[in-house]
């Protein structure tokens, strides 16, 4: 300890500054905890996020005196930014780990059978029963004409860029490739809503959300794709063109399928991202509490707008709340799911792809 | 380029072209060609229709709006498209979506570099790993549930919070609190910190994860700690990845709707103190009055969304450009 | 300043992998030592366990004593963090910081290691960009990016880097693989230059300047690929390119194989 300041001067010599032990991170948060809990239960503090805060800017200042004056001003500061890196990764934790528990949690008390496969036809907002198989119906439908649109659209979008697009007009789409990833779903709902809807006089229907679907999911699906297909080596194309293979085939036989994998995944995502979308739908399907298994007619059901209703519609019953956490954890699941295979995909296909 | 087709150009007149014609004529007729570039750019061009029908149709409704209002429609403070004669403008919500904006950005920024520089630099690579895949799932959480989980789990908590800040910073007038239920502005950005938080995290951890290897070694054998080397190398090198994750990061704070809907109690006016009731935000406005607007009440959210549209178009085209620019100075060294 | 190194009983692993086994040697002070040997025999894994970059790299550890003068590099209390500072390190690329000028890529080390006056700064960058024969070259224009440099002069910039601190020993990674031959005979004489004050030790690819640049030479060799390297022997530069001691260190220089 005595010569701690040896390293802030040159020390010459010396390679051995005063360290302190391995423990001492750890000691120090356990002991602001202890702090924190304890300044807490004195002044009467009793939420946790008091604490909490309490504890971590306890540890914070402690590691930078202790550490400083033990260590020197450079370790001290560089034991703070561990200790702010540590403590911004458990700020982060903290919330995002309590979203995952409390859906699961609350969501597990209704979710079965029965509530997979029934809909809201007879059940009043605060009554207990009822399910979410007309959302169900509703989201596949949307979600899926919204990819059934994108994809297509998309890839090719995507293939012009790459394979074929030099000057201005492969230019001009790449910008608005890029302005339309920045669009905020609340807008896209509101433009189908002015042409579709106001303009065309249609009706609310599935179909009109798909359409705000597509929108929002096509930037990404191209985006995505153009990455993909930048990374098929050139030499593949050469040798097919070599061959005296014509341009599409090329494209279709073997720039795709090489590059398969990663779309695949990039569709996946994108898909995941739409599927939880509700304020698009809110305005252009509207909702229901019954089956309609016809996207192109009358307003549909979906699952987020459902878990909106629940909460929205049912003055705080017991029941409607449980309903939206269990649609909560099913929509969450789908998503999970989505995203998941598509990230298995993209490392399956890897290799492949590599070089 | 002109100097070799000058002197090319020259001594192959006659034979050449014929030829060259011929192939090129061949290229073009070969129908499959056709109809697949044909498809593809017609793909691009239905995208560019798209955004000019957004554009136009989003404009002519609001055009329509505007005229109609008997009030200024950016300063005014109220949104009574109904009344007679309807006054309504859009002045609480710009507010209302700034400041929520700014709390989400002042508390998710540094956290979020915060969490990608442990998954980079500090975590033992395995749990940085794992903390890493489930961020990026995080990612993919939609917006309604962190909207349930924040007005059932979030906000309960809040209040605490609320009393603690009215205490000790009341006198400051922006975090005094009047003690309703902390479903303020305040709250909304504390949600949307938390919502953004996963997207910014997995752009600034790319970033960091592409610093090259020698820049770090380069300030380690200077005799650099950890954290000098990050402000050394890795801070600089990822500054326009940092600023480009945020401006992501800002526009979806910007445009989220559903999770401010449900949290937000929204009052038509401005308070001083975050934790007060007041204010709302563009989407939030529009999600929550669509229900019982007439036709001239949807024009006028209409006109509100083209606003926002455009302040999400100049965030996004302002990170763009940063990152453009930057891209040109540390390319030279690249 | 220079210090003399002292090496034994060293082994350095990649995980589970051993790469260099057992070394032992002696690296004298105001000297250049050139490392040879073909390539994944571990002369680089070999040259970053003498600053402790070793360990930077996943999975990197070391067993064995590295004696700088009387301290153990690896002993009890021992920072790397000073170890660094005291042994410096010039790459295989040349690595200036990017965002910083010529003059912040010069001071950088000395502004991590306590406070200096502008003037003092001043003089310390002039004298170590003057020691790296750059300073007639970006005198004019040090507070232009370093990274505006061509190939060669950013090498210098790092060596410049490097000296600016006052290292004990200035450890050098194939500092020359990427540079053209003029930068290179830029950087061999400077080299020749330095070891009036550092200890040198350089790690290279070309036996030519080895035999131009070092004092003494050691040789590194593998058994076969996945087998650890080891030191085949160290000597007298002159001695290993006229008469080395070892049948594999004449098959190598010879060009039989590597």
């Amino acid at each position: 300890m005595s010569h701690a300041s040896l390293s802030d001067k040159r020390p010459g010599s010396s390679l051995r500054g005063a360290t302190l032990p391995k423990w001492f991170p750890w000691a120090t948060a356990a002991g602001s905890i202890v702090l924190g809990i304890g300044i807490s239960a004195v002044a009467g503090l009793d939420s946790d996020i008091q604490w909490g805060l309490i504890a971590a800017i306890l540890f914070v200042l402690g590691s930078y005196a202790i550490a400083a004056k033990v260590e020197g001003r450079r370790q001290a500061k560089d034991r703070v930014a561990t200790s702010l890196v540590w403590v911004a990764f458990i700020l982060a934790v903290v919330p995002l780990a309590s979203l995952i528990w409390e859906t699961v949690r609350r969501g597990v008390k209704v979710l079965d059978g029965y509530f997979l496969t029934h809909s809201m036809g007879i059940v009043g907002d605060k009554e207990p029963g009822g399910g979410i198989y007309h959302a169900i119906i509703g989201t596949l439908e949307q979600v899926g004409l919204a990819a059934l649109i994108s994809v297509p659209i998309g890839v090719l979008t995507a293939i012009y860029l790459v394979e074929y697009g030099r000057g201005k007009l492969a230019k001009a789409v790449t910008f608005f490739v890029d302005v339309m990833t920045g669009i905020p779903s609340i807008v896209a709902g509101l433009f189908i809503l002015s042409l579709w809807i106001i303009t065309f006089g249609m009706g609310y229907s599935g179909f009109a959300g798909s359409m705000a679907l597509t929108i929002l999911m096509l930037p990404v699906v191209v985006r995505s794709t153009e990455e993909m297909l930048k990374l098929v080596p050139n030499e593949l194309r050469e040798a097919s063109l070599a061959l005296g293979v014509p341009k599409w085939r090329t494209i279709l036989k073997v720039v795709l399928p090489t590059s398969i994998g990663g779309i695949t995944t990039g569709v996946m995502l994108a898909i995941a991202r739409i599927a939880g979308e509700t304020a698009p739908v809110l305005l252009l399907v509207w909702v229901t509490p019954l089956i309609n298994t016809n996207p192109f007619s009358d307003p549909q059901a979906s699952l987020p707008v459902y878990i909106y209703l629940q909460y929205a519609n049912s003055g705080g019953a017991g029941a409607a709340y449980d309903r939206a956490w269990a649609a909560a954890l099913v929509l969450i699941a789908f998503i999970m799911i989505l995203n998941m295979a598509a990230r298995g995909i993209a490392r399956w296909k890897a290799p492949k792809t590599g070089r | 380029m002109d100097i070799s087709t000058n002197t090319t150009a020259p001594p192959l007149p006659a034979q050449p072209p014929a030829a060259e014609q011929k192939r090129a004529a061949r290229a073009t007729t070969r129908p499959g060609d056709r109809i697949f570039l044909g498809l593809s750019r017609g793909s691009g061009i239905f995208l560019l229709v798209v955004m000019a029908a957004i554009a136009v149709f989003l404009t002519y409704r609001a055009a329509v709006a505007i005229s109609k209002d008997e009030a200024n429609f950016f300063t005014t403070f109220e949104w009574n498209p109904t009344g007679s004669p309807p006054m309504f403008g859009i002045a609480v919500l710009a507010f209302g979506t700034i400041v929520s904006s700014i709390i989400a950005m002042a508390i998710a920024v540094p956290v979020s570099v915060g969490i990608a520089l442990f998954i980079t630099h500090y975590a033992p690579r395995k749990l940085g790993g794992v903390v890493a895949y489930v961020i990026d799932l995080l990612a993919a959480v939609p917006s309604i549930v962190y909207g349930l989980w924040g007005i059932l789990v979030l906000v309960p908590k809040l209040d605490g919070l609320y009393g603690w800040l009215d205490d000790y910073f009341g006198w400051t007038g922006i975090l005094s609190w009047q003690g309703g239920a902390p479903r303020s502005l305040f709250t909304v950005g504390i949600l949307l910190a938390i919502m953004i938080l996963p997207i910014i995290t997995n752009v600034s951890r790319e970033v960091f994860r592409q610093v090259p290897q020698m820049h770090e070694e380069a300030a380690l054998a200077l005799g650099a700690t950890r954290w000098e080397v990050i402000r050394m190398s890795v801070l600089p090198f990822g500054r326009s990845g940092i600023i480009s994750a945020s401006m992501l990061g800002l526009g979806r704070a910007l445009g989220e709707t559903m999770a401010v809907a449900m949290v937000l109690s929204p009052l038509f006016d401005i308070q001083v103190s975050l934790l007060d009731y007041g204010g709302g935000t563009f989407a939030q406005n529009i999600a929550s009055k669509f229900n019982e607007a007439n036709p001239l009440g949807r024009d006028a959210l209409i006109a509100s969304g083209l606003v926002l549209f455009v302040i999400t178009l100049l965030v996004n085209g302002a990170a763009r450009m940063i990152i453009a620019r930057r891209k040109e100075y540390s390319g030279a060294n690249a | 300043m220079a210090k003399r190194i002292d090496v034994s009983g060293l082994n350095a692993y990649y995980g589970s992998f051993l790469a260099i086994e057992d070394i032992s040697m002696t690296v004298e002070p105001r000297s250049v030592t050139a490392f040879i040997g073909p390539s994944g025999c571990g002369k680089s894994t070999f040259l970053r366990t003498l600053n402790r970059m070793h360990e930077v790299t996943p999975g990197g550890r070391v067993e064995g004593k590295v004696m700088l003068d009387d301290e153990n590099l690896y002993g009890a209390g021992i920072d790397p963090v000073s170890v660094r500072r005291e042994v410096g390190m010039v790459f295989q690329r040349p690595n200036p910081f990017p965002t910083m000028s010529v003059y912040d890529n010069v001071a950088a080390g000395l502004k991590l290691n306590g406070k200096y006056k502008k003037s003092q700064l001043d003089d310390i960058v002039e004298k170590s960009l003057k020691g790296a024969n750059l300073w007639n070259e970006v005198k004019d224009r040090l507070n232009k990016p370093g990274s505006g440099l061509s190939g060669g002069q950013q090498q210098r910039l790092c060596i410049a880097r490097a000296i600016a601190v006052e290292p004990n020993v200035l450890l050098m990674d194939e500092p020359c693989s990427a540079l053209d031959p003029i930068s290179t005979l830029a950087i061999e004489d400077l080299i020749g230059e330095l070891k009036e004050r550092f200890t040198i030790v350089i790690v290279t690819h070309n036996m030519q300047q080895a035999a131009r640049v070092s004092d003494r030479t050691a040789f590194f060799n593998l058994a076969a690929v996945g087998q650890p390297g080891k030191l085949i022997e160290i000597d007298d530069t002159e001695r290993i390119f006229s008469n080395p001691s070892v049948q594999a260190t004449e098959d190598y220089i010879s060009g039989r194989f590597g």
